[in-house]
């Protein structure tokens, strides 16, 4: 059918089992994860493709990207550290944990570090609030919760993935 | 003796696994529900307990499913696992560790509207849990709680998660509907209400993680039963998630018509650094911003009582407390920018509103507003009020307007000399 499709064929098939005939367009959200999965964000053919197995046109599917926050239309860090700021995990100090993980990175918010491997992004609320500072890290087609933050845990953490970076590319 | 009827796994360690949970009267009431009860008498007694929706809007639960038409067919049943108002993190803990009870609810749930397919509706956040879901609902097709003709009854049902991507206003439960369907998350008009009209244009059911988790101790124990706990007008226990300026942050089960004293400072241990209480919220950022005097700490938190008393509805029971070292201007700033960025854009009240709320506040938390700003601030939320398409931007006015009335001198204090 098309690139994407041919690549994930039997994922894509399970994907719409999932819907009813007449809902094949349930199916654009889940294809959307799919096609970020490797690059971290969607490439601009994927749009077409997805817009040909679910039936929609190719501006319904960008403007359903761009609607929603975890769908990346530009190429970022291969992992987006997304720390939340919003009201519960400020009054626990996400703010200053922001701002000191950007200064310990060299980078402003929103920025991706030299490596090409971090971009450190504020996000509003994860349902984490009692487990503040925390944050969220989006890439390699996943998304995983660090909770119970400090700068000094964080920092180790990024050290650890960027060691299996390493450790990757070496091999 | 067994201490939690929702937060079960904190009594009965493993009870994610489907042994420990059957072992644990798990799927008793599901059971109970296929063989021994037509699905109109499961409704009467979820109507009976006067469950109440525990997403926030408080709606009766069982009133909820006695709306689906019986003359359009299929019907459909979404568990509304977006969970993303700023403060709550309850169903998160329920579908992490005591998955199964959530599950039991969703499928009597599916069983008293006779729907075949349900779906639960996770934010794209919750991508982990997803899997984490997928894997339970797998052990229950293997057992046979799930799939064609269960438990040699004629009835099948099918489970699917389905992750939203990163937008709050998808709580809402005809933006999740739009979501479902692979639209933007945007609310739709009603009437057609969804128990009419709802996913794929058919009658659904959609209900709150934590209210559907009532739902099996319900059948199996009786209404009767569980009328006995909480009040009067606001049955069962509730899931409090404490956060903000508390030495014990965290989620709390407790009978509704606990006082905010009790929680703030038996369950949640007092005050970070015993600081003076300033103010509470009792739904999130969604909120007013209520005055933590005596009077108000002596409130039963229930949904008649919150109301009555402190004239704020007890919503999603996620409770912020502020203590004497927050500065309240700010945290209207805090709260404006989150519905500003969630604004879906569709109504121009709320789309609008937002901005210039956020954008007046900016200007405040930077020292560059005069007295005439706190006015305006306030007039523009007042002017949103009953003209948003759904509840998210009447949301928006509720702190700024209660705070500014409250506690305009923290606005003050921002105002150029």
């Amino acid at each position: 059918m098309n690139k994407l499709y041919n690549k994930y064929e039997k994922e894509i098939q399970g994907i719409l089992a999932r819907y009813p005939a007449e809902g094949k367009r349930s199916a654009v959200m889940p294809l959307l994860f799919l096609a970020q999965r490797e690059t971290g964000y969607v490439p601009t053919e994927a749009l077409s493709d997805i817009a040909e197995i679910t039936g929609i046109s190719e501006t319904d599917v960008a403007s359903i990207m761009g609607f929603y926050t975890l769908f990346h239309a530009e190429p970022a860090g291969r992992y987006r550290i997304q720390i939340c700021t919003d009201l519960p995990c400020a009054l626990r100090g996400s703010e200053s944990y922001l701002e000191q993980i950007c200064e310990k990175l060299g980078v402003r918010e929103g920025e991706t570090t030299a490596d090409g491997l971090f971009t450190i992004e504020a996000v509003k609320c994860l349902a984490a609030c009692h487990r503040a500072p925390m944050f969220q890290l989006q890439g390699d087609g996943e998304i995983k919760y660090y909770e119970d933050q400090n700068v000094e845990i964080t920092m180790q953490i990024v050290e650890e993935i960027r060691r299996k970076v390493t450790a990757e590319q070496e091999a | 003796m067994e201490k939690y009827i929702l937060l079960r796994h904190r009594d009965v360690p493993g009870i994610d696994d489907l042994k420990v949970y059957k072992a644990n009267d798990g799927f008793v009431a599901f059971e109970k529900a296929l063989k021994d009860m037509q699905p109109a008498d499961v409704t009467l007694e979820v109507k009976n307990s006067r469950l109440r929706g525990r997403g926030g809007a408080g709606f009766p639960t069982g009133i909820k499913w006695g709306f689906l038409p019986n003359n359009s067919w299929p019907h459909y049943v979404v568990a509304n696992a977006d969970e993303s108002e700023p403060g709550t993190f309850k169903d998160r803990e329920i579908m992490e560790r005591n998955p199964f009870q959530f599950l039991e609810g969703l499928m009597i749930a599916s069983y008293a509207v006779q729907a075949n397919q349900a779906y639960v509706y996770l934010r794209g956040e919750f991508w982990q849990l997803a899997a984490f879901l997928d894997e339970k609902i797998k052990d229950l097709e293997a057992a046979g709680f799930l799939g064609e003709k269960i438990l040699g009854t004629d009835y099948s049902l099918k489970i699917n998660t389905h992750l939203g991507a990163g937008a709050y206003i998808c709580g809402e439960e005809t933006a999740l509907l739009e979501s479902l369907e692979g639209k933007m998350g945007q609310p739709r008009l009603r009437p057609p209400f969804p128990a009419a009209v709802g996913l794929y244009g058919k009658p659904t059911l959609i209900n709150n993680v934590e209210t559907l988790t009532n739902v099996p101790m319900i059948l199996q124990k009786g209404a009767d039963w569980y009328r006995s706990l909480g009040t009067e007008q606001s049955p069962g226990v509730k899931i409090f998630s404490l956060s903000g300026c508390v030495k014990k942050p965290g989620n709390y089960e407790l009978p509704l018509g606990v006082t905010y004293q009790e929680l703030i400072f038996e369950h949640g241990g007092g005050i970070v650094n015993d600081n003076k209480v300033k103010a509470v919220m009792s739904a999130g950022a969604s909120s007013d911003v209520v005055v933590a005097d005596d009077f108000c700490l002596q409130t039963p938190l229930a949904y008649e009582t919150c109301m009555e008393r402190i004239k704020a509805p007890l919503g999603s029971a996620s409770v912020i407390v502020l203590d004497e070292t927050v500065d309240i201007a700010w945290l209207v700033s805090k709260t404006v920018n989150f519905f500003k960025h969630e604004s879906c854009g569709k109504c121009t009240p709320c789309r609008e509103g937002t901005f210039w709320m956020d954008s007046l506040t900016k200007h405040m938390m930077a020292n560059e507003s005069s007295s005439e700003d706190i006015d305006l601030l306030r007039s523009v939320a007042l002017q949103m009020q009953g003209k948003c398409l759904c509840a998210l931007g009447e949301f928006s006015t509720m702190a700024v307007v209660t705070a500014v009335d409250r506690f305009r001198a923290d606005f003050e204090t921002h105002v150029r000399s």
